[in-house]
């Protein structure tokens, strides 16, 4: 069980946190304007890097707050976590 | 030498004498198979027996069967709830039960049935839901109460009394487990002896194109020309569609499963709880096999978190008491390509010649020989086998999903 | 006959423990294991291999033992010991097995249970390197947890007779042990193995707190504990084990490695045999020889599979009479059950060999450091030629390896890889050294250096076994090889050689040595088979813990429960709920107490206990404009003191939910969910809030569990209400439908909804979860003049079926759209955007043939259709696949319809109101004649009483 560096908190175990994919995939401003094809991207698309990744999290069973984390999905290590709204960190995996 | 009895079923059939070579990749193949594992070397096989294309190389970049094939715990059913999975999979499970012949291997296939467990009113309605569909798509199916439960399967706890009670199961007799190893490797040593290449530790590192057409795979032993390229990288498809630019809906998670020491038969069939998250069958030696939900997150690294694993203990002794004091013996983790609908995605893509085969998640290993067989088909004639067309990549922008997350929660 | 020595070993003479093994009783001591009492009365055949029968002894004095495996009968079964692991206790009963053990089928009367460790510091091993770096860290102040498998500290010292600073090692052990034990944050563990290592410093051990109590464990303490251990920095001190040799017969019992005999030998005080025949590849063994020639064993010859003997020792060895012979190996061995003799030859060369007769045989061919746990933490293997084992192969930041774990055999620098360690690891971990610990000054005669690596002795592949449990031999391995295999993983998989209990501890690397031999490259270059938690057998109770029975989840009631069970309610399971299912009377079965609650309630009044539907307060300025985002229809236009119903669909358009919503202020709303989806709404909420609309001030929190929620219904509820709650105006035109009022029920303060679920009169009663009982109760009572039947979520799906209202995951199944529901009317036309909205104009969502809800009624009125029952078009089945066109989601006998009637998803539903369809029931098909969804009371009349 990996320990996760929620923002808010600080190092917690996994088990209190939720998995929420891939970060930084906004709702579309006009779902009504996108094609199909569009559309499907946003529903049902995601990035699946073996690498760094960018992903959301919960801290469900803490604060609750929702935050961003870079994870090598390799070695599932993370390699960065930051709060909503906060750029992307660099990372060097 | 003093000799006592031997347990029954406490040792394996011997693999052959000689299973495959170790060749140099050629320049240049009519069809390469990117993933060496029980879909690969199947649709290897089949693209040599039933379509005669044998210039044919499997790509592996570990070795033979290593990946998920070797991780699983090896169900076999049919009973999913669309037509379209019931399909395949029936499919699937008519090609394994003449399997062992048509191989010339043990397999080891042994159609002990599988109890899929109903906790609650709804799993339920649910499971007769599956049964009724099943039985009008020809599928061997019955719907069987707390004392039928207890006939097939005695240590099932069906007590009243427990957190979640057993309301019930639905059965398929048909279906069973059979030996990875041994049926990768039977796919494996008849592909070779029909003239498929099989490479191992050779890593696809690039795709090549020219003009909307697959031309080669680049790997880490050289160019290979190929006329095509059919992919069959489970947990790693991902990876190699986006080297062509091509997206996949799918997220690449690990799925732990365990094994127990060696025990004198106490299980006599396969038990599966979607409620519990549990599934377990006792293994042809004797060992307790079982499995539990995916890790929630996305994952390569073949590992997985304990406490997944202790959760699933619990859930193991609600249903089987009589575990408590089994040993775990091993872990380990597969990485699983979960799709949207947990149905698979096998077909043609936008790029000419290069074939997509991914998305079974978790239940990829009972659908070897039948998706080896719809998918050599649809290489062989550039057009999905009908029982592979409704699992289009195309799905997922119309909306037509073939949604089995309700019939398969942990969908094996 | 007794194998016991007169004096020495850490065991209690004075005490006699009586136990029984395959049937026969014998008596050991407190201190010995199953093994080594087994050892002291001669007897050295345990069990039989798995595939060929042949009898199995006991090769090492340990856990890595792949032989000795034992049945434990008593006091309670359990499966697959090795009876190197099983501390003696009076009444044992233990039988040996054939490769498979036995699961009891009586219920384990154990507890279980888990415990959580954080430190600076883990040291895994209590010899001479983990008691040097568990001091060192400990003296820096830094927290510090030793583990140690054994029942006493010391490790390898254990298993030999060595002074350490001019006493015996025994008491050198003790004083560090007994200062560990007195520093403040240090937690010595013994009997508790390390089995997993995992990222960020989380290693998982088992500790056996009862075991060796027998019969005498106290059933209140915990059989075995999880040790979940958090720690910054660890130093694995896990020691090495001896490997053997593959030789022909190389699997009788009485042939064991030989630094195990000279454990059972100091440590229990019991000779492995009288007489013995040691091969070794390097000089450890001789100290073995030296060991037992001195206590009495006759060393009948040492072959030594090198060209040159260590002369030191062989002088040693000569004046005590033994003969060694240089260059010499094993090539064969006889006896009936156990070993009777050996055939000595040398390894290069044709001379004939000779027989040496013998009831022991002493191997060592090398040592193979412990590396399990240090691969686990993914730490790199690189191959030590020398050794002719894996050692670790870099250097981790948290990870740290030291003793013979390294493949430094050398005591002395053992000790100081463990110091060095432990100052680093504490260091790591922030601490500043404290006092230098002096290393130990050994008087060991024999340093162990590494030998000759040797896998196999050449003869009879067929009977050289390389995994003496898994029966598989040399000639396997190259069978393996042969059949063209060229990874150690396929070679394993062939053979299955290191799948077996011991998962490979003695065989893994011989296999992998012959594997290279043969396919003549260097082992640098394989890549070892992966090491894979758990490190030794854990019984999946101990995993288990106490999450068992309820405690395995969570059981949720509510306030009223007590009242439920007091009332002889049957119970539902809905979600980790228990939700009142119906409340029989005496003779009645399900049917007929639903029919009894659906028209007492329809006629007169009833009630159930809603407490469980999913509470969420939305509050802020923006929580309209939220709210419309989440519902298909409109809930910003909601007036303060109305109620609205809503549908929520995910992006894809399907539905997930649905609910009231009901405004309780300019700024505030309170949402109602499903019982099962409360968590996962109230989550889907705060995910929009605080990962895409963070701008909107919208605050959500479950407030479930403060109100206790009692539907009132039928068409008597406003009498009983207007009893109960005389301050409220309860006229049709004083307390319109969907609205809502605070007031006093029972005198105490609460809300009262009128909303419907079943088409009745009805009111939702809510007050806090304190008063909950005591509100139910004063509606009874104040009920009572209409015969108010409380009423369980059976009837109130009949009664909301009759209407043709959905339930959420019965009616719906993840494919099915609010429009699939006859539920356009909630799906706002208005609004630009909500979530859900774009996947309804998706080529999928408009076929004329999706399914739709509707009703079904059996033409025979007395049939009930089973629930997850298909619908067919034709009365005939044609042969499978047979289309499909729906399926019956909800299906009860009606009191209010006189006759069954079902709900169902049916392909172009709408379209076929007025066909007739066909239900296969078992061997017959049912016609049924669709109608529309709502079947009771269709123009609305009786909702206003």
């Amino acid at each position: 069980m990996q320990l996760i560096p929620c923002p808010w908190c600080g190092p917690r175990e996994e088990a209190e946190f939720h998995y929420g994919g891939q970060a930084h995939v906004a709702y579309p401003g006009d779902p009504s304007a996108l094609t199909d094809e569009e559309w499907a991207r946003y529903v049902f698309f995601r990035e699946n890097p073996s690498g760094p990744f960018a992903e959301r999290w919960s801290h469900n069973a803490g604060c609750r707050r929702w935050f961003n984390a870079v994870r090598d999905t390799r070695t599932h290590d993370l390699l960065a976590v930051y709060r909503v709204g906060e750029p992307m960190p660099e990372v060097t995996a | 030498m003093t000799s006592s009895a031997q347990p029954p079923g406490a040792h394996l059939p011997e693999h052959p004498d000689f299973l495959w070579d170790d060749p140099e990749p050629k320049s240049s193949y009519d069809v390469v198979v990117v993933g060496g594992g029980g879909h690969g070397l199947a649709t290897a096989y089949y693209l040599a027996k039933v379509h005669d294309i044998t210039n044919v190389a499997v790509l592996e970049k570990g070795w033979l069967a290593g990946g998920n094939m070797a991780r699983n715990t090896t169900i076999i059913r049919s009973n999913y709830l669309w037509d379209e999975s019931s399909g395949i999979y029936e499919h699937s499970l008519k090609l394994w039960e003449g399997l062992e012949e048509d191989l010339g291997y043990p397999i080891l296939f042994d159609q002990r049935g599988v109890l899929n467990l109903a906790h609650s009113l709804q799993d339920v309605r649910d499971s007769v839901r599956r049964v009724n569909a099943n039985r009008l798509n020809g599928i061997d199916a019955e719907w069987v109460d707390p004392d039928g439960v207890k006939e097939i399967c005695p240590i099932v706890n069906t007590s009243p009394d427990v957190r979640y009670p057993v309301l019930g199961a639905t059965y398929q007799p048909r279906a069973g487990i059979a030996k990875h190893d041994y049926v990768a490797w039977g796919y494996a040593r008849a592909a070779h002896a029909m003239g498929v290449d099989l490479i191992q530790s050779c890593e696809v590192t690039g795709l090549e194109t020219s003009q909307g057409r697959i031309t080669a795979v680049e790997t880490s032993r050289g160019r290979i020309a190929a006329g095509k390229v059919a992919l069959c990288a489970a947990g790693h498809s991902s990876v190699l569609a986006k080297m062509v630019g091509l997206s996949l809906p799918l997220a690449s998670h690990p799925l732990q499963a365990l094994v127990s020491e060696l025990l004198e038969p106490v299980h006599p069939t396969v038990v599966m709880s979607n409620a519990v998250h549990v599934y377990v069958s006792q293994a042809h030696k004797g060992e307790l096999v079982m499995g539990a939900g995916i890790d929630s997150y996305n994952g390569y690294g073949q590992r997985g978190s304990f406490h997944i694993i202790e959760q699933q203990m619990s859930a193991a002794l609600e249903l089987f008491p009589v575990f408590a004091r089994a040993h775990l013996l091993r872990t380990w983790a597969g990485i699983v390509d979960v799709s949207p609908d947990a149905s698979p995605i096998v077909g043609l893509t936008p790029v000419g010649g290069l074939y997509l085969n991914c998305g079974w998640g978790t239940g990829g290993f009972k659908a070897t020989p039948g998706v080896g067989d719809c998918f050599a088909h649809t290489i062989a004639h550039d057009k999905p086998h009908p029982f592979n067309e409704p699992f289009t990549l195309e799905r997922f922008t119309t909306g037509a999903l073939v949604d089995e997350h309700g019939a398969a929660a942990v969908a094996h | 006959m007794t194998l016991r020595t007169p004096t020495g070993g850490s065991i209690d003479r004075n005490t006699l423990l009586h136990f029984t093994f395959n049937g026969r009783p014998y008596t050991g001591h407190p201190g010995d294991t199953l093994a080594s009492a087994l050892l002291a009365h001669g007897v050295h055949e345990i069990g039989s291999s798995v595939k060929l029968g042949r009898p199995r002894g006991i090769v090492a004095a340990g856990s890595e033992d792949p032989t000795s495996l034992v049945q434990v009968e008593a006091p309670f079964s359990e499966p697959m010991l090795p009876a190197t692991t099983v501390e003696l206790y009076d009444g044992l009963v233990a039988r040996g097995l054939a490769g498979q053990g036995r699961l009891s089928a009586e219920p384990d009367p154990a507890r279980y249970d888990a415990k959580h460790e954080h430190c600076d510091v883990l040291v895994v091993g209590a010899g001479p390197a983990g008691l040097m770096a568990a001091l060192t860290a400990a003296r820096s102040g830094a927290r510090v947890v030793l583990v140690d498998e054994q029942n006493q500290a010391g490790g390898a010292l254990l298993g030999v007779d060595e002074y350490l600073d001019d006493r015996p090692s025994a008491e050198w052990v003790a004083d560090v042990v007994a200062e560990l034990r007195s520093t403040p944050g240090v937690l010595v563990l013994e009997r508790t193995t390390a089995f997993g290592m995992y990222q960020d410093g989380f290693v998982l051990a088992l500790q056996k707190r009862t075991d060796h109590l027998g019969f005498a464990a106290p059933a209140s303490v915990a059989r075995q504990r999880v040790w979940r251990i958090r720690t910054k920095q660890t130093v694995l001190a896990t020691g090495a084990h001896e490997r053997p040799v593959a030789f022909t017969d190389n699997d009788r019992p009485g042939i064991m490695l030989a630094s195990s005999a000279r454990t059972f030998l100091h440590r229990y005080g019991v000779l492995p045999g009288s007489r013995a025949v040691v091969f070794t590849t390097n000089d450890s063994a001789y100290c073995a020889a030296i060991d037992l020639a001195e206590s009495g064993v006759d060393i009948a010859l040492i072959a030594d599979a090198r060209p040159e003997t260590p002369a030191r020792l062989a002088t040693e060895c000569a004046a005590r009479g033994i003969e060694v012979r240089a260059g010499h190996v094993v090539v064969g061995t006889q006896g009936d059950g156990r070993v009777s003799g050996v055939r000595i030859a040398p390894l290069a060369g044709t001379s004939p060999d000779v027989t040496v007769a013998c009831d022991t045989v002493l191997v060592s061919g090398g040592w193979n450091p412990v590396v399990s746990l240090f691969s686990q933490a993914r730490g790199k293997l690189r191959y030590d030629a020398e050794l002719g084992a894996f050692v670790p192969g870099e250097e981790l930041p948290t990870v740290r390896v030291a003793g013979s774990a390294t493949g430094e055999l050398d005591l002395g620098a053992c000790a100081r890889q463990g110091r060095d360690a432990g100052a680093q690891a504490a260091a790591a971990a922030g601490f500043t050294p404290g006092g230098q610990v002096p290393l130990p000054v050994s008087d060991s005669r024999c340093t162990a250096r590494s030998g000759l690596v040797l896998w196999r002795v050449p003869g009879d592949d067929d009977a050289s076994f390389v995994d003496l449990q898994r029966d598989s031999t040399v000639a396997d391995v190259l069978r393996a090889t042969g059949a063209g295999l060229r990874s150690l993983e396929h070679v394993k998989r062939y053979t299955t050689i290191g799948t077996a209990h011991d998962q490979g501890k003695t065989s893994g690397m011989i296999a992998a040595g012959i594997v290279a031999e043969e396919l003549g490259v260097e082992l640098a270059e394989q890549r070892p088979t992966t090491f894979r938690p758990p490190f030794t057998s854990v019984s999946f109770a101990a995993l288990a813990g106490r999450d068992r029975g309820e405690l395995h989840d969570p059981v949720r009631v509510t306030s009223i429960h007590p009242w439920h069970v007091a009332h002889g309610a049957l119970f539902e399971d809905v979600g980790q709920w228990k939700r009142p299912w119906y409340y029989p009377q005496e003779g009645e079965d399900l049917h007929t107490a639903v029919l009894r609650e659906c028209k007492a309630t329809r006629e007169s009044v009833g009630m159930m206990d809603g407490s469980t539907l999913g509470k969420i307060d939305v509050q802020g300025r923006d929580a309209g404009k939220f709210l419309d985002m989440l519902y298909t229809n409109m809930m910003g236009t909601l007036k303060v003191g109305r109620i609205r119903y809503g549908v929520m669909c995910g992006v894809d358009g399907m539905v997930i939910d649905d609910g009231t919503v009901i405004r309780i202020g300019e700024e505030r709303y309170l949402v109602t969910t499903t019982t099962g989806n409360a968590a996962k709404i109230l989550d889907w909420m705060e995910e929009w809030l605080q990962t895409e609309w963070p701008h909107l001030d919208v605050h959500c929190t479950s407030v479930t569990e403060h109100w206790a929620t009692i539907p009132l219904v039928g068409p008597r509820s406003r009498d009983v209400l207007a009893a109960v709650a005389p301050s409220l105006d309860v006229s049709n035109e004083a307390f319109e439908f969907m609205t809502w009022r605070d007031t006093e029920v029972a005198g105490v303060p609460a809300r009262v909804c009128r909303i419907s679920f079943s088409g009745e009169l009805a009111y939702e009663i809510n007050v806090t979860a304190w008063h909950g009982i005591a509100v139910w109760e004063a509606l009874m009572a104040a009920g009572e003049q209409y015969g108010i039947t409380p009423y369980g979520t059976e009837t109130m799906h009949v009664l909301r079926a009759e209407k043709g209202y959905p339930i959420i995951g019965q009616e719906t199944d993840a494919t099915v759209t609010p429009q699939d529901l006859g539920m356009s009317w909630a799906v706002s036309k208005k609004k630009p955007d909500f979530i859900g909205k774009r996947s309804f104009a998706r080529a999928e969502n408009n076929r004329s043939d999706r399914k739709q809800l509707v009703g079904l009624l059996p033409v025979d009125p007395a049939v009930l259709l089973p629930e997850g029952s298909q619908i067919v078009e034709t009365d005939r089945l044609p042969e499978p696949p047979v289309r499909m066109l729906g399926h019956v989601t909800s299906s009860y006998p009606s009191a209010a319809l006189g006759r069954t009637f079902a709900l169902a998803l049916l392909r172009s539903g709408h379209e076929r109101i007025g066909e007739t369809l066909y239900v296969p029931v078992e061997d017959s098909l049912v016609p049924v004649t669709v109608t529309e969804s709502v079947l009771y009371d269709k123009e609305g009349a009786r909702r206003d009483g």
